[in-house]
């Protein structure tokens, strides 16, 4: 028995090798897009938070003789029909809605993946009625969702997180079923069922960390979505209250004058938008592509 | 391109080198190999994996992956340099001398392409269209023994079993009677039966053709029964060439010795001794080799082959070998002693008794029968092994004693005289503990986000029902009986190799102490040399605590080894059961024969040859009658049809399913005893 005993001689665990987030990691930080992405978004996290000490104005303080005063060296974006200055107002307007969209898609995360690993798991009858209702759910614009919730629960960041981080639930449940799917035929989950496992450990310790992955690609593009709801809703008048400065509001109160000739109140806030957007959806674009190489 | 000689050769590798870039760094993974394939040559080339055998496939037609390049060497198809090849010459090159056969078929096929499609394209190419291009195709189909091959134009891959496929992809090999032909591991995913009908195919074919054959197979006898010639390779060296009856009756480089005795062979079994096994690992891709890449799992290794890199010695009759002793290869002693591995089991009460299990499926509305009537018994320490083609119910046999999927009403398994409830959930502690399995798998059964540690804790913690301390000693004493230390605990299993993952497996489905460990396909997806430590280990511990095994192989080699008992299936029922010196010497059910008929033998001898027509029938739709007979060989009427036989006793303790009286079986099978590779 002696010669059986004696463990065979074994290879050291191969350490030079990168583990797989290190592999992600190595990817990112090569890829163009991502970077790209990344500039963008870190230059209006930087804005929002310390904007307050870098702007030439406050945002708040008008400044009624300077009213609608096209950009020149003062005011590098001109002024709103209060005088107050553009520039300042665009740069702190980054503040609410860097809150108000990061929180509601974390919200729209954390439900959708706890929903998504249910149905997953459970299929049968469980799947079959929940995906139906989140489908149904799906149908109806957000816009008409946040009407509804905002008459009901009066307006604030509150009623706004809550509204877009719940209609963006489904979509992120939906890609993580279909990831639990997947994982759930592996054989690792039927030894998990032969260790008599309950249905919570093998749904968040087995499978959740394998299905990381498309979750994180599926946050990102919906954080980009997200921006895009929050500045919807705020334009609409349903979020960001005045006299906060918040791009869509500030879009919302001043489209009216364009054809006044004054573009300048109303250009320069829509091009934060799209350049945030573009910026959370280049990232998005990087991070899919570094798991899916 | 003067020399004359050199024309003649379809295949002329000199000094090869390949290597992978990975993490900024040239890996080597070809050293200078010389390899020359005659006109009309078929050469196998074998070696465990990541030995460098697909990549002189890729090296041939310029195809390395992206990271992959030639470092050194040259490559000459019919005397032509194909590395001075600009890119249309390449192309024609591809098209009109060499084709390739790669192991998965199903990947090899155009999923939504008929198959008349993607085989007119091939002739498209050369310049022929339209109905002279169909004919072609047709004609291509019937060279490959397609039966009906009008209708197999017009499906799709997916309508075509796996053999079907292959002899689809060997069709499209063949349109541009290309004078090199690879085939990589073409039958390796493949039933035996299915791979026995590939091989003749291929066998017929090259006395048709004049192709020249490149064979690369991990499995050393279906190379033995398809090459003229064949060469080893280890670390990326060429270690070993010459003939194939030279090389493998009479190796002269200790690898080849020590790869042919990890085999079980001439029907040896667990308590005829362990098998021998490599010890040590294959040097890593890229590895600085100083002396003889072998050396370190060489017996035989002096000074002299640590320090001094051996040369292919010539040894006449084109016979080479890379190892300084080579007059001595053949005395390498074992890496592991003979010892008998298991005793046999003692005459105790069964621990698992099995009666009338059924299992139906609904597939599209209509009932499938994937296990009928399914009765098995097993002692304490013995080890039943289940044979049949994929789909013949034996994993849905394993998932039903596990309690995975639930029997049909009315059967009743029975662990140590306790009925087992038919569904996991409604088991007790002891009951799920008691019966548990090694899975065929074990990069999916094995969590990818868990540490080892964490794996076999949990195991110890639920099955074991330990925690803290004792936790902790019985987790050093679980890893240390599979052979693995401790450092293994804290890593990942993508940083272990296959072989060690399968003993983490195996270590885990023994946490708890089982009575029953079901063993599905576990050696499958290893080499052999690998499988060899792995079956070895599996006895061991069987041995130790007298355990039972349900062990599933499509390799009957490896079932007679490790079987007490052997249960044949084929649609879900059992064909014939016994004791495996019963079922394997014969005389055997039809089924039986065929399927020992099918497997490759190493030393060449062709027993009666005896090939299946045919796919296996749909569970969904099975044969009247008896479900074999509509590829039984030996059928003897319409009684078979009609009348479904019962499973008798032909002698103690051995039951066939047959029409055809015992007594009659043992005079048509008399010529041959049969004996698996």
């Amino acid at each position: 028995m002696s010669a059986t005993d004696s463990p065979v001689s074994l290879p050291p665990p191969d350490t030079a090798e990168r583990s797989p987030w290190g592999e992600v990691l190595h990817s990112l930080s090569r890829s163009g897009t991502f970077l790209t992405g990344l500039g963008i978004v870190v230059f209006w996290i930087v804005c929002a938070l310390f904007g307050q000490h870098f702007v030439p104005y406050d945002p708040l303080a008008s400044d009624i003789i300077n009213a609608l005063t096209p950009p020149a060296a003062d005011h590098w974006f001109g002024t709103d029909q209060l005088g107050r200055d553009v520039f300042s107002r665009v740069i702190i307007g980054s503040r609410d809605i860097l809150t108000v969209a990061p929180l509601a898609t974390i919200l729209a995360t954390i439900a959708g993946t706890a929903l998504g690993l249910v149905i997953g798991y459970f299929r049968g009858i469980v799947d079959d009625i929940v995906s139906r209702v989140l489908e149904a759910f799906m149908a109806i614009p957000v816009v008409i969702i946040a009407l509804l919730a905002i008459v009901a629960l009066g307006t604030s960041k509150i009623t706004v997180i809550v509204v877009i981080g719940l209609s963006f639930a489904p979509i992120i449940a939906r890609t993580v079923r279909s990831a639990v799917l997947a994982e759930r035929e592996l054989d690792y989950v039927a030894a998990a069922k032969l260790r008599h496992e309950g249905a919570l450990h093998t749904m968040f310790v087995e499978i959740l960390p394998n299905v990381i992955p498309p979750i994180l690609v599926e946050t990102t593009v919906r954080l980009g979505y997200a921006i895009f709801a929050v500045a919807t809703l705020s334009f609409m008048g349903f979020g960001i209250q005045p006299p906060s400065p918040d791009w869509g509001l500030s879009i919302s109160s001043n489209y009216g004058m364009i054809g006044g000739g004054f573009w300048w109140t109303v250009l320069f806030d829509a091009l934060a938008i799209a350049s945030l957007v573009i910026g959370v959806n280049l990232v998005a674009d990087g991070v899919h592509g570094a798991f899916n190489d | 391109m003067t020399d004359p000689r050199q024309a003649t050769n379809a295949l002329e590798l000199k000094e090869l080198s390949v290597a992978y870039r990975v993490g900024r760094r040239n890996r080597a993974v070809l050293r200078n190999v010389n390899l020359t394939i005659k006109a009309g040559e078929a050469y196998g080339l074998v070696g465990e994996s990541g030995c460098g055998k697909s990549t002189v496939a890729l090296s041939v037609v310029r195809y390395l992956p992206r990271n992959g390049s030639i470092t050194g060497g040259s490559i000459a198809l019919d005397g032509k340099d194909v590395m001075k090849l600009d890119a249309e010459a390449l192309r024609r090159a591809r098209a009109d001398s060499v084709s390739m056969v790669y192991q998965d078929p199903g990947k090899a096929l155009n999923p939504s392409l008929r198959i008349g499609r993607q085989l007119t394209e091939i002739f498209e190419l050369t310049g022929v269209t339209g109905q002279a291009a169909e004919d072609k195709a047709l004609a291509m189909l019937n060279r490959v023994r397609i039966s009906d091959p009008a209708s197999v134009m017009q499906r799709y891959p997916h309508q075509l079993s796996g053999g079907m496929q292959q002899r689809v992809a060997i069709a499209m090999a063949l349109a541009n009677d290309p004078s090199m032909l690879i085939l990589d591991e073409p039958t390796t995913g493949l039933d035996a039966t299915v791979e026995a009908e590939v091989l003749d195919l291929i066998g017929q074919l090259r006395r048709e053709l004049s192709a020249s054959i490149l064979f690369i197979s991990h499995n050393l006898a279906v190379v033995s029964n398809m090459c003229d010639r064949v060469g080893v390779l280890y670390a990326g060296m060429l270690v070993e060439e010459g003939s194939t009856r030279d090389v493998f009756n009479d190796p002269r480089h200790p690898y080849t010795v020590a790869l042919l005795r990890c085999l079980p062979r001439g029907g040896q079994r667990k308590d005829q001794g362990r098998l021998d096994t490599i010890p040590g690992f294959l040097p890593g891709i890229g590895a600085t080799i100083v002396g003889c890449a072998f050396a370190d799992r060489c017996a035989l290794a002096t000074e002299r082959c640590r320090a001094e890199p051996p040369p292919l010695y010539e040894l006449g009759e084109g016979r080479l070998s890379r190892c300084h002793y080579h007059d001595r290869a053949q005395s390498l002693p074992r890496a592991t002693p003979a010892e008998i591995a298991a005793v046999t089991p003692k005459q105790a009460p069964p621990v698992l008794q099995v009666e009338g299990l059924n299992k139906t499926y609904a597939s599209h509305g209509r009932p499938l029968r994937a296990v009928k009537d399914v009765s098995v018994s097993l002692r304490p320490g013995e080890t039943l092994g289940l044979v049949g083609e994929s789909g013949s119910g034996k994993t849905t046999f394993a998932r039903l004693l596990l309690g995975l999927v639930p029997p049909d009403d009315g059967g009743s398994i029975e662990l140590e005289g306790k009925k087992l409830a038919p569904r996991l959930a409604s088991r007790s502690e002891d009951q799920v503990k008691a019966v548990q399995i090694v899975f065929q798998n074990p990069d999916s059964a094995l969590n990818r986000s868990h540490s080892i540690r964490h794996i076999l804790s949990r195991a110890l913690k639920r099955l074991g029902g330990l925690t803290g301390k004792t936790l902790d000693n019985r987790l050093e004493e679980l890893v240390r009986s599979v052979r693995l230390t401790d450092r293994h605990l804290a890593v990942k299993p993508r940083q272990l190799s296959g072989g060690l993952k399968q003993r983490v497996a195996i270590a885990r489905a023994f946490a708890g102490d089982p009575r029953i460990v079901v063993c599905d396909e576990p050696t499958s997806a290893l080499d052999v040399s690998v499988q060899a430590a792995i079956l070895n280990l599996l006895a061991d511990l069987q041995s130790k605590q007298d355990v039972s095994y349900i062990f599933i192989s499509h390799d009957l080699g490896v079932v007679r080894y490790l079987s007490d008992k052997i249960a044949v299936l084929y649609l879900g029922r059992i064909m014939e059961f016994g004791s495996s010196e019963a079922v394997f010497s014969g005389p055997h059910h039809p089924y039986t024969e065929a399927l020992l008929s099918a497997v490759p033998k190493l030393d060449r001898t062709e027993s009666a040859r005896i090939r299946l027509d045919g796919d296996i029938p749909s569970a969904a739709n099975p044969p009247t009658g008896c479900v074999f007979h509509t590829r039984c060989p030996r059928k003897i009427g319409t009684i078979c049809e009609t009348q479904e036989p019962e499973l008798t006793e032909a002698q103690p303790g051995h039951t066939i399913r047959c029409h055809i009286p015992y007594d009659e079986l043992a005079r048509l099978q008399k010529p041959k005893a049969m004996e698996p590779a």
